[in-house]
């Protein structure tokens, strides 16, 4: 029967091949590449300019680069008393690994690596499950990352207690420090920031005066001066002998000046959900407390995440100001190593800021990597 | 109301302060807590203070902390660095966070009037000079009249050079930086013909350069910089302490006691060097200084003379390769000079 009809096809049409604009590299270059006239030159230019740069960096950074050595003579031409030709330049990697535990700990005792070892390992191992949102046992999770880590980490790397030798602060250094400015940063300044915020937007006068006060004295002063006033003249006002600790006091002031800042991006959160779903909460009569966690802030902190991980970002790069007041974190120490006469050449500072600014943007990259997947997983209403 | 407030937080400072002064002994303090906390330098000054990979300091600030440790308890060991910025020096001393301040600091009048501090010893007498490289043929500082010359800002080493070529009637172009390194980069790149800044600077800066041969350090030294140790005002037993303990270090130069010959120098015939190594048995010399019998030879063997310390951390057995100039002892052309021991 079916054979009769004959305007029905009994077999398949070859597939016809998809446009060539759309499919072969040709067609992805001429929609993506060279779409217009200004598209092109900016291409070329793009093209030109790695072009330009790329050889002589990866030459310098890997070709040329010296990767083993005792001291500084392994990175020295044969006009400064080395090995290498004449004119010679290049990354003196030899450097930085020589340098390496120095630069991750400062002058920890070589002994006790353990315990800054043992707390690191804890904290990718708290945090990674934390970050994943398929990973079970959330709760438990945060509260052994947020507080019995912190505690097992001031019991551990101060010392002190239980057998365990005694490590000033003075002691720590490099990207231990960074890392443990900024983590304490991030979890004091976010739960603070969120309150200041509320309490600006609050009705009660004086706690909204208190929250303006304080917003606005800590936002008006830089960094640089409250870290100094901490390290300067606090001493100077308290009995000699009993100074609180300079890690301490450098903590404190990172933390109240980046809650200050995270309190107005929340702030610009909380001002961009609609007055309807204040009101739809009261109307449901749920008290402030609930209104707030249940229907506000988990709106008005999605829409501000890029906001919140912007301040991580600076929070996380402005620590390395605390060189100013002679502690020691990633940058400052890596600068403070070109003083070793050991190790004076002319590649070795900028081999170590390479290093140096190489480390934090891994940091920075993460973090805003993760941002971006937290924004398009929470996303979903808006997305584009 | 406010101005109050402040005024009575600085009046209780100051009477703090008072006490603090009334009651100053270092000495006893280093002995009861067993250490000495001596202020370094954390940065950028190789061959006064630095640390190297595995942790351990040295430097010519360095060895004088150590002299002292040595000198108190007879182990140079006994000592806790803190690393300190040149912003923070002063007040970490004040504060009593420090006992010695050793970080290349220069000793001048309102250091040790105002700050409130003393100095005595002086460990290395440093002056602001030029470098410039040899390819110009300039022998003399007096014959850069017309060069543009590297300087970091907002130091007296700026002022100092305008001083100096206002003063010889020479003109200059100065070429202003921020901070050291672009100053350092700058040059090296061939931005000026000269380069200022404090002359121990200067040999650590050509160390960085390409090619360390084609410069030179002219002789002149436009301004005075003695740096020394600072210890607080009104403790005359631990400045005491710190100062014989450099003096120590260049007399032991003098009598040509060294780290290697210290223990056969104990039999020396000379009077003078057996009452200096406390050999002789009515020797009171260290006692006096509440310090240990044996004060001097412990200091000896710990960081050795004075000139061994200077050649192992700046002079020819290290990279930087300074001349003793005017750190040569005094009857070498120098200003090294230790009063009498006895």
């Amino acid at each position: 029967m079916a054979e009769n009809i004959t305007y029905v096809r009994d077999q398949f049409i070859p597939a016809a091949q998809p446009p060539v604009s759309d499919s072969t590299i040709v067609g992805w270059m001429r929609k993506n590449l060279f779409a217009t006239w200004t598209d092109s030159a900016m291409t070329i230019a793009a093209l030109v300019a790695l072009l330009y740069f790329l050889p002589g960096a990866i030459d310098w950074l890997f070709l040329s680069a010296v990767w083993t050595g005792e001291n500084r003579t392994a990175c020295l031409t044969v006009d400064q008393g080395g090995a290498l030709p004449s004119g010679w330049s290049g990354a003196c990697w030899a450097y930085v690994g020589d340098r390496f535990v120095q630069f991750m700990f400062g002058s920890y005792p070589r002994d006790q690596l353990w315990r800054p070892l043992l707390i690191g390992g804890l904290f990718v191992a708290l945090l990674v499950p934390l970050l994943m949102p398929r990973a079970p046992r959330k709760g438990l999770n945060a509260i052994l990352l947020l507080v019995a880590l912190p505690i097992l980490a001031y019991v551990l790397l101060l010392g002190g207690h239980f057998g365990l030798s005694h490590v000033e602060t003075t002691l720590w250094g490099g990207l231990m420090v960074t890392l443990i400015l900024s983590f304490v940063g991030i979890v004091i300044s976010l739960p603070a920031g969120i309150l200041l915020a509320l309490g600006r937007r609050s009705q009660m006068p004086i706690v909204r005066t208190a929250c303006i006060s304080f917003i606005e004295l800590i936002r008006g002063v830089p960094l640089i001066t409250v870290l100094f006033m901490a390290s300067v003249l606090l001493p100077l006002f308290l009995e000699p002998g009993n100074n609180i600790d300079k890690f301490l006091r450098a903590l404190i002031g990172v933390s109240v000046f980046a809650s200050a800042y995270m309190a107005e991006v929340i702030r610009g959160g909380l001002q961009a959900i609609p007055k309807g779903q204040y009101e739809a909460a009261d109307a449901l009569g749920l008290n402030y407390f609930h209104k707030m966690t249940f229907v506000v802030l988990p709106q008005a902190i999605k829409l501000v995440i890029p906001g919140i991980v912007n301040t991580f970002i600076g929070m996380f790069k402005d620590t390395s100001l605390v060189t100013i007041i002679s502690m020691y974190d990633l940058l400052g120490i890596v600068k403070a190593s070109f003083g070793d006469s050991g190790w004076i050449t002319p590649v070795t500072p900028l081999t170590g800021l390479i290093f140096a600014g190489f480390t934090f943007w891994i940091f920075c990259f993460g973090m805003s990597r993760y941002s971006a997947f937290v924004e398009r997983r929470l996303d979903k209403s808006h997305k584009r | 109301m406010a101005k109050k407030i402040v005024t009575a937080l600085v009046g209780a400072a100051v009477l703090g302060m008072g006490a603090q002064a009334a009651q100053a002994d270092t000495l006893s303090d280093v002995k009861a807590k067993g250490f000495v906390q001596c202020g370094v330098n954390g940065s950028n000054l190789a061959g006064f203070g630095a640390q190297d990979s595995a942790g351990n300091w040295s430097g010519l600030d360095v060895d004088l902390c150590k002299a002292v440790a040595a000198a108190i308890f007879g182990d140079a060991t006994k000592v806790k660095y803190t690393p300190l910025s040149a912003k923070d020096r002063f007040p970490a001393l004040q504060s009593g966070e420090i006992d010695m301040l050793a970080r290349n600091t220069t000793w001048s009048t309102s250091r040790d009037s105002q700050l409130g501090f003393d100095f005595r010893a002086v460990t290395y007498y440093d002056g602001q000079g030029f470098m410039v490289k040899k390819e110009l043929g300039v022998k003399s500082a007096l014959e850069l009249s017309g060069a543009s010359v590297c300087v970091q800002s907002g130091t007296t080493t700026e002022l100092n050079l305008a001083d100096y070529f206002r003063s010889n009637n020479m003109d200059f172009k100065p070429v202003v930086f921020e901070s050291q390194d672009e100053a350092d980069a700058a040059y090296n790149a061939g931005r000026c013909d000269a380069y200022t800044t404090d002359a121990s600077g200067l040999y650590s800066i050509r160390l960085k350069m390409a090619n360390p041969d084609d410069h030179m350090v002219l002789p002149e030294i436009i301004s005075k910089e003695p740096l020394g140790a600072a210890v607080r005002q009104n403790d005359s037993k631990w400045l005491d302490v710190v100062s014989w303990s450099h003096y120590a270090l260049v007399a032991a130069e003098e009598f040509g006691i060294t780290q290697a010959n210290v223990e056969e120098m104990k039999k020396s015939a000379n009077p003078d060097i057996k009452r200096f190594l406390g050999e002789e048995a009515d020797s009171t010399l260290g006692a006096d200084l509440g310090l240990p019998k044996d004060w001097a030879v412990q200091i000896i063997k710990a960081v050795g003379n004075y000139g061994e310390s200077f050649e192992r951390n700046v002079g020819q057995a290290s990279p930087l390769k300074i001349d003793r100039g005017l750190n040569a002892l005094w009857n070498k052309g120098g200003l090294q000079y230790a009063p009498p021991i006895r």
